[in-house]
């Protein structure tokens, strides 16, 4: 097992290395020079310019790669152009609400879309089944901007029940973690629903039907145990799927996390920013991956003897 | 006698690959319904601007905020617009979005898919890797950094939601590839002389045609739901576009007074959203052979 992780470590190296290298060439890439959208049309020559500086656009290419890998390397992530901070800074303090607002979410999702989906293997084929599935597509279909809206309308706004922006309290998360949850976990309730029923028609199953087991021993000790094997990995994979949400769901509830940052940082073109979160949210990708493939190893060992 | 051995005719004979599918399709009342909603969506696409009871661009302060009532049946926004006339015009931006990124998208991922499942070897690993890397981000992750790179507008999602689509078109058609380059009535085309462009575009392409069209329509979905997302935090259409998610985004502020505002293009965008996903669902079940009666 230990050579397995170890090995799959290594297998990151040079992903890094070319995630670097994407991160770096990124201003590279915006046609036109960065330093004079930056500036904007009526900025004088010396003020680009030092935008330019500020930016490390003024030295040859692939020094300032190395200027880039160095300061990284330092844990210096550059200048806001915005707020002329250390993108650091700001990015340690929004860091944990974006955490805790992915893994309440998450936890959302799970218990809501493991529950649909049981109920809808367990029923198949019966009103429930199909309510579940039809809420399900309904889930994955609906805007979740939209739905965050709703939710504020009726619960901040006509009830007062949560804030409607901004992030004070334990409050704070409820509408959030919600609305970000509910793609997900309708998208956990169809696999679970799919993966229950395929391990029902197993043979183990019907042995243990035979032997007198209760239905509900049959669906706890030895069906729901298997078919949780690709659920856990599915559900590890919807993580980059929340990182992504995050982002339209912070500019919905104004919440002060990476998401609405990241947009404040495109439309205002501060690319050290975006540079950075390009980076944070890459490696974030690259260690949940790693999770997911050390987890799904775990559980599954044919796994650690394929490759 | 004669009735048995024309029965036993009748049977052994295949029905066509279209009425198999039409009969399955039908059976699937949900995706049935959807697929005349879409029809109905283009046609209000096309005739959107002609049907629509008010100009969709023209303020009129004396009507400024009413909520539904009989003139304006979906009520009006800050500026005084009929809201069902913009979601009326809006259904082309919001279809036109939709379907040219995704066309897009499935023209690059259907070629480097055909490529790559066909000639194998660098050129497989250099496709494979180029759509591994793609696949890492979340699309609206994806889509937001080209949008950084590009800068915000309308074409520019559509370029963004086009790129990220490519890599799961490429993933799909190199698999069916895979199977058919080395089924029976390739091989009999090759040992014939065919070039090899030939087989791949005259006898590859068009086996996985059922795969395409299942992949694509869900694939509508999803960038029609990208793409008002983007207008929605600013990066798409700007105002005072008609686009759906830009009015959801403009409705915003009235939260409080007037929330029937982002009521109506929200739900338009998931009627639409949710229509093509059924369709999607009903077409893999109608078109895959693995699905029995």
């Amino acid at each position: 097992m230990l050579k397995f992780i170890l090995k799959r470590i290594l297998q990151m190296i040079p992903i890094l290395f070319v995630v670097t290298i994407v991160v770096f060439l990124f201003v590279h890439m915006i046609p036109g020079n960065p330093a004079r959208i930056v500036a904007g049309a009526d900025a004088d020559q010396a003020t680009v310019e030092m935008i330019e500086k500020k930016l490390g656009l003024d030295k040859p290419i692939v020094e300032q790669y190395f200027v880039y890998i160095g300061n990284l390397a330092k844990g210096d992530l550059g200048t806001s152009l915005k707020t002329n901070e250390p993108v650091l800074q700001e990015m340690k303090s929004r860091f944990m609400p974006t955490f805790w607002l992915t893994v309440w979410s998450m936890l959302f999702a799970v218990i809501v879309g493991v529950g649909i989906g049981i109920l809808s293997a367990m029923k198949r084929n019966s009103f429930w089944d199909y309510l579940g599935m039809f809420g399900a597509v309904v889930g994955i279909s609906i805007p979740s901007f939209w739905l965050g809206l709703l939710l504020m309308q009726w619960f901040s706004v006509k009830l007062g029940w949560f804030p409607t922006t901004g992030l004070d309290s334990w409050q704070g998360y409820v509408l959030p973690s919600i609305t970000l949850g509910v793609g997900v976990a309708a998208i956990i309730a169809r696999f679970t629903r799919s993966a229950l029923i395929d391990v029902l028609k197993e043979d183990y199953i019907r042995t243990g039907r035979a032997k007198g087991f209760s239905e509900s021993k049959i669906m706890i000790r030895q069906a729901l145990k298997n078919a949780m094997v690709p659920v856990v990995t599915m559900t590890g994979l919807q993580f980059g799927f929340l990182l992504g949400g995050s982002v339209v769901i912070e500019t919905v509830f104004g919440f002060p996390g990476l998401g609405s940052w990241l947009i404040d940082a495109v439309a205002t073109r501060d690319y050290p920013v975006i540079q950075a979160e390009i980076l944070l949210f890459s490696l974030e990708f690259l260690l949940i991956n790693l999770l997911v493939d050390v987890i799904y190893g775990f559980l599954n060992p044919q796994i650690r003897y394929d490759d | 006698m004669t009735t048995i051995q024309e029965n036993k005719v009748a049977a052994t004979q295949p029905a066509s690959p279209w009425r198999e599918f039409w009969k399955k399709f039908k059976r699937q009342k949900l995706a049935f319904a959807s697929a005349i909603f879409i029809v109905l969506l283009f046609i209000v696409a096309l005739i959107g601007p002609w049907i629509a009871p008010f100009d969709y661009t023209k303020a009129d302060y004396s009507q400024i905020l009413q909520g539904p009532n009989d003139k304006h049946w979906l009520g009006t926004d800050a500026f005084g617009r009929d809201i069902l006339s913009r979601i009326l015009v809006g259904t082309r931006t919001t279809l036109l979005v939709g379907l040219s990124a995704v066309l897009a998208g499935a023209i690059i991922g259907t070629i480097l898919g055909l490529l790559s499942g066909y000639y194998g070897k660098w050129i497989d690993s250099l496709i494979m890797r180029f759509c591994d890397v793609l696949l890492a981000f979340p699309g609206i992750l994806l889509a937001i950094g080209i949008i950084a790179i590009l800068g915000p507008g309308m074409i520019n999602v559509v370029v963004a939601v086009g790129i990220f689509t490519i890599p799961m078109f490429a993933r799909i058609v190199r698999s069916n590839t895979l199977v058919y380059k080395n089924s029976l009535y390739v091989e009999a085309t090759r040992s014939l002389g065919a070039a090899n462009l030939y087989i791949i575009f005259r006898h590859i392409l068009p086996a996985s045609f059922s795969s395409i069209i299942v992949y694509f329509t869900m694939r509508l979905g999803t960038a029609i739901l990208t793409a008002a997302s983007l207008s929605f935090l600013g990066l798409g259409a700007q105002p005072p576009s008609p686009e759906w998610g830009a009015m959801l985004s403009a409705g915003r502020d009235y939260l409080t007074t007037a929330p029937y505002i982002t009521y109506f293009p929200g739900l338009a965008i998931m009627l639409t959203v949710l229509a093509f996903n059924l369709l999607g669902d009903g077409l893999r079940d109608a078109l895959d052979p693995k699905v029995k009666d």
